[in-house]
């Protein structure tokens, strides 16, 4: 048993004294939470209305007198019920959310608090013109950004995360070929195996087909293998720059000069633009649409999975396919182009390919983002890339000791690593990976890119302190020996210290239950 | 730069560690004549700097609750309990990702099963998903959602549909060379649009209350979409609305696309919204998003995680069944703290308050020489028929502090018979005094 200075204990060896079940299922700060539908009743309710007068509906008839089965509870049941659930959350806030592609990056709540001042949330998307200036004047302002630090003439606000500006760019693209009259003959897409799942599922939802391109020895772009695969039936190519394999694609300018030379257009997937945003403009490498994340390079949180905002930067040869609506500046004033008629009057005769929501795309991330650009300004850009892409080659090269490195050189804002260190030793990636959670850590991206066996992608961030990163890597160093010591009892039992145990996603498929029933109350968690 | 925490010290000694003199050996295969490019943007600034810049752009908006406020269309203004911002701004909820690791991240997972239970029982239907971007680029999925059931590749469109929700699905589905059906505008709900479903339809989009605000029997459309093998898809942009009126679910839809924005999320000048999926069970794996599903652990106890994810573009690729990643997570916890503290009780109540406020403000406008009602029915929303250009009246409104509605101008600009109407709606926020004041402005203006 180990002791402190004064002989107390500060660690049980007794691991039986660790688990001991208590009464009540709770662990201390750990509180059990049902379901509301388990803890309220249809009559309760947290709010206090006015009492609406008697009168005579105008409803038509169609009255909904059938119960609804929406439980209520009072305003002190449903904060303790929402803070219950959020203890049992890990959260960038409290420590490395490693994800590799996911960009967890710090959240400055000086963001939060300008996004909900009055002027900007409680404003109507069909407020009049002169009522909505400052909301263009914030779109315009974030445009203008977005454009110079990709070196693009022109930018798409209205996608509302990262694939949807995805299908902004491939519609732009679409639109651009059909007006060539080419529409019928160019169906084919490329994209490289090591892509987002996103990049394939979108150039299909456009109507394209995908033909996969492999990575050479380097984990980049086969260029000769692009090459042989290009033709008058290609309507593009999408590529991720810097890569899923957290690599730059040093042929960048070769890919887009060939697939511009074959008739075809270049998106590029721009989930990675944090490590170059402020060092490279995408513009200078041949790019002809590529959205942005403003959730993860431009730090707007990613609130357990959303909402994202995906705006979209244009070529000279897409710009004017770009959807509706769109704000322009005249005089110091700033109108939104809302037609397909008005933006062809704007657009030299080129038709916009239309609407992509109902409105003008996620004003509460642009308040946010923009927030952020202007607290950073260009120096401070240029540094958190630079910060991004040190932290990350930091921790590969400490890791590298112990666990197995999947392309060599230098990497960008992530680290790329393979289960060969685990070969033989009976611990796959996910075991490391939940082993990782009890050391209290949020494990990294497994198993993607898939060109990697058993990849783990480690993006560190630029928010980490060397002090963070060099704990984390102390932390994986240990799980990476004891890995190899032949302790798969304990990587196969991990997690044992989070809120709950692995969980059972088979059985979670095989039979979905995907809402709370009266007929089915879901077993109480005993 | 107060958030980058590494000192020039710890740069140095990470370098070393690496193995390179300088930074920019690390970025060694970027093109070194296109690396650090000039920018033309300011250099860093101080959080009172930036709010100060970002306060000043706000103030130049005419925020809705500034003055009387009538505007609906796809966005309502309602009040939104202070508890349910807190919540959504805690740093576990805030500041987490997707719930990938479902073992410390069943907070998310068990308000997403939350929110998809409270959201299958307001539409009325028996599964919902965990959430779309907004209300519109829902009802295009499930317009791609019906072509992969049906097969079919027609479908029809309610001239009551809101028409930034035509023109999403449209420039979705006609990337498809699908057939779109534009039935004409029809402010009365008089339309017969049974009649425009053929054995080719995939399905007709029907929107409840509509655009103009009627309250639609979707019953018989059903029966009509069902008796030629396609689906009913209703829409629902005003979801308090089902506090008063019918399900979808009760009136045979077979998929239920909603904007939740009504439930605990601001204006926010159109966005972030919550768009709302709802199905029959027999769909579940034609549907598009994240699914939220019970499970249990490694020690039999209760949990979540994502489930049905070979239907998803991480898993299925180019098969997937929509290319849809990062969904509205944040806003879905909004909208399901939010109906928790309404309830079943608060969101009746809060249903009849709306439709008291439209109810007064309809009584009040129709006494105005020239001005007319259109609808026969409505919930919070209806449309008025001016004597003049509606646009004109905004306009003149505004400048007097009254934000009247929605022209018809601004949604249909290419259709001269809605240049003439107004769309208002009046919610809980509304006071009687604010009903008086537009009264005046508006008999003024026409």
């Amino acid at each position: 048993m180990t002791m402190n200075s004064t002989g107390r204990p500060t660690r049980s060896d007794n691991a039986a004294a660790t688990d001991a079940p208590t009464f009540t299922g709770n662990k201390a700060l750990q509180i059990e939470e049902a379901l509301i539908f388990e803890i309220g009743d249809f009559a309760g309710t947290g709010v206090d209305l006015a009492e609406p007068e008697a009168r005579e509906d105008r409803l038509g008839g169609l009255n909904r007198n059938s119960d609804i089965g929406l439980p209520g509870l009072s305003e002190p049941e449903t904060m303790r019920h929402f803070v219950r659930l959020s203890q049992k959350n890990y959260a960038i806030d409290m420590g490395p959310f490693p994800l590799g592609s996911c960009t967890m990056k710090h959240n400055p709540r000086l963001n939060e608090k300008v996004a909900r001042l009055p002027g900007f949330a409680d404003l109507h998307p069909l407020a009049p013109n002169d009522a909505v200036q400052g909301a263009l004047e914030v779109i315009d302002t974030l445009a203008f950004w977005l454009k110079e630090l990709t070196g693009m003439p022109a930018v798409a606000m209205s996608p509302k995360a990262g694939a949807h500006g995805e299908l902004c760019g491939m519609m732009a693209i679409k639109a651009a070929i059909e007006a060539r009259g080419e529409g019928d003959q160019r169906t084919r897409v490329l994209a490289p195996e090591s892509a987002h799942g996103t990049n394939p599922a979108t150039a299909v939802q456009c109507g394209f087909k995908v033909d996969g391109i492999p990575a050479d020895k380097t984990g980049r772009v086969d260029l000769e293998a692009l090459k042989a695969k290009l033709g008058d039936d290609v309507a593009g190519i999408m590529v991720t720059n810097p890569n899923t394999c957290g690599l730059f694609e040093r042929d960048i300018r070769a890919i887009a000069d060939a697939v511009h030379e074959a008739g075809g257009y270049f998106y590029c997937d721009g989930a990675n633009f944090n490590a170059i945003a402020g060092k490279v403009r995408p513009g200078d490498l041949g790019v002809d649409a590529m959205h942005i994340n403003l959730h993860k390079t431009f730090s707007t949180p990613h609130g357990g999975g959303g909402p994202g905002s995906g705006p979209t930067v244009l070529s000279e040869a897409l710009a004017a396919f770009a959807p509706i609506p769109y704000v322009v500046s005249e005089e110091g004033k700033f109108h939104l182009v809302e037609t397909r008629r008005a933006a062809k009057a704007e657009g030299d005769g080129a038709e916009s390919f239309g609407r992509l929501t109902a409105f003008h795309g996620q004003m509460g991330m642009f308040t946010r983002a923009l927030a952020y650009m202007l607290s950073h300004g260009k120096d401070g850009i240029r540094q958190a890339a630079e910060d991004a892409v040190l932290n990350a080659n930091y921790v590969q090269a400490r890791l590298k000791q112990e666990m197995t490195v999947a392309f060599d050189g230098y990497c960008m804002h992530e680290a790329l690593f393979d289960d060969r260190f685990l070969k033989n030793t009976g611990v796959e990636t996910i075991d490391f990976a939940k082993a990782m959670i009890d050391e209290g850590y949020h494990p990294m991206t497994m198993y993607f890119p898939l060109v990697v066996h058993g990849a783990m992608l480690i993006e560190p961030t630029e928010s980490e302190s060397k002090r963070e990163l060099d704990q984390f890597c102390e932390a994986l160093l240990s799980l990476s020996k004891r890995a190899k010591s032949g302790e798969i009892e304990f990587f196969q039992a991990a997690p044992v210290h989070a809120p709950r145990r692995r969980l059972d996603e088979t059985v979670a498929a095989r039979k979905p239950i995907l809402r709370w029933t009266p007929e089915n109350p879901a077993e109480a968690a005993e | 730069m107060r958030y980058l925490p590494l000192n020039p010290a710890d740069r140095q000694s990470m370098l070393k560690t690496i193995g390179a003199d300088q930074i920019d050996d690390l970025f060694n295969d970027v093109p070194s004549d296109v690396l650090n490019s000039d920018f033309d943007l300011p250099d860093h600034q101080s959080e009172q700097a930036v709010e100060r810049t970002m306060s000043a752009m706000a103030a130049k908006n005419q925020a809705a609750g500034a003055g009387p406020f009538f505007i609906g269309c796809g966005a309502y203004k309602h009040h939104i309990p202070a508890t349910v911002d807190h919540i959504i701004q805690r740093s576990e909820f805030l500041t987490a990702y997707t719930p990938y690791q479902p073992e410390i991240a069943q907070g998310t997972l068990q308000y997403l099963f939350e929110f998809q239970t409270q959201v299958a029982a307001l539409t009325g239907m028996e599964v919902a998903n965990a959430s779309m971007y907004d209300g519109s680029t829902g009802c295009a999925e499930a317009a791609l959602m019906a072509r992969r059931v049906t097969k079919r590749r027609k479908l029809v469109l309610s001239g009551g549909l809101h028409p930034h929700y035509a023109a999403v699905t449209r420039t979705n589905l006609e990337l498809h060379d699908d057939q779109v059906v534009m039935a004409p505008l029809d402010e009365s709900a008089s339309e017969d649009i049974a009649a425009m479903i053929d054995d080719e339809t995939s399905c007709v989009i029907v929107q409840t209350p509509d655009v103009f605000g009627n309250v639609r029997d979707l019953s018989p459309i059903a029966e009509a979409a069902h008796a030629k093998g396609a689906l009913l898809i209703a829409v629902v942009t005003e979801i308090i609305s089902l506090g008063a009126i019918k399900s979808p679910g009760e009136m045979g839809a077979d998929i239920v696309v909603g904007e939740g924005q009504s439930i605990g999320n601001p204006l926010g000048f159109g966005g972030p919204y919550v768009g709302l999926f709802a199905t029959r069970q027999k769909y579940i794996r034609q549907m598009p998003g994240r699914l939220c599903g019970e499970t249990v652990d490694a020690v039999g106890q209760r949990g979540f995680v994502l489930t049905l994810s070979t239907r998803e573009q991480h898993i299925r690729r180019d098969k997937a069944t929509s290319n849809i990643c990062t969904n509205s997570g944040l806003c879905t916890l909004a909208f399901t703290a939010h109906m928790t503290l309404l309830g079943e009780a608060g969101l009746r109540k809060l249903a009849r308050l709306n439709h008291e406020a439209v109810c007064k403000t309809a009584d009040a406008l129709e006494k105005i020489d020239g001005v007319e009602i259109i609808n026969k029915s409505y919930f919070n929303e209806f449309t008025l028929r001016l004597p003049k250009n509606a646009n004109d009246v905004v306009n003149a409104l505004a400048k007097e502090g009254v934000l009247a509605g929605v022209p018809g101008g601004r949604l249909w600009p290419d259709d001269p018979a809605a240049e003439n109407l107004l769309i208002v709606a009046a919610t809980e926020c509304v006071t009687d005094e604010d009903i008086e004041t537009f009264a005046t402005k508006l008999r003024q203006a026409v």
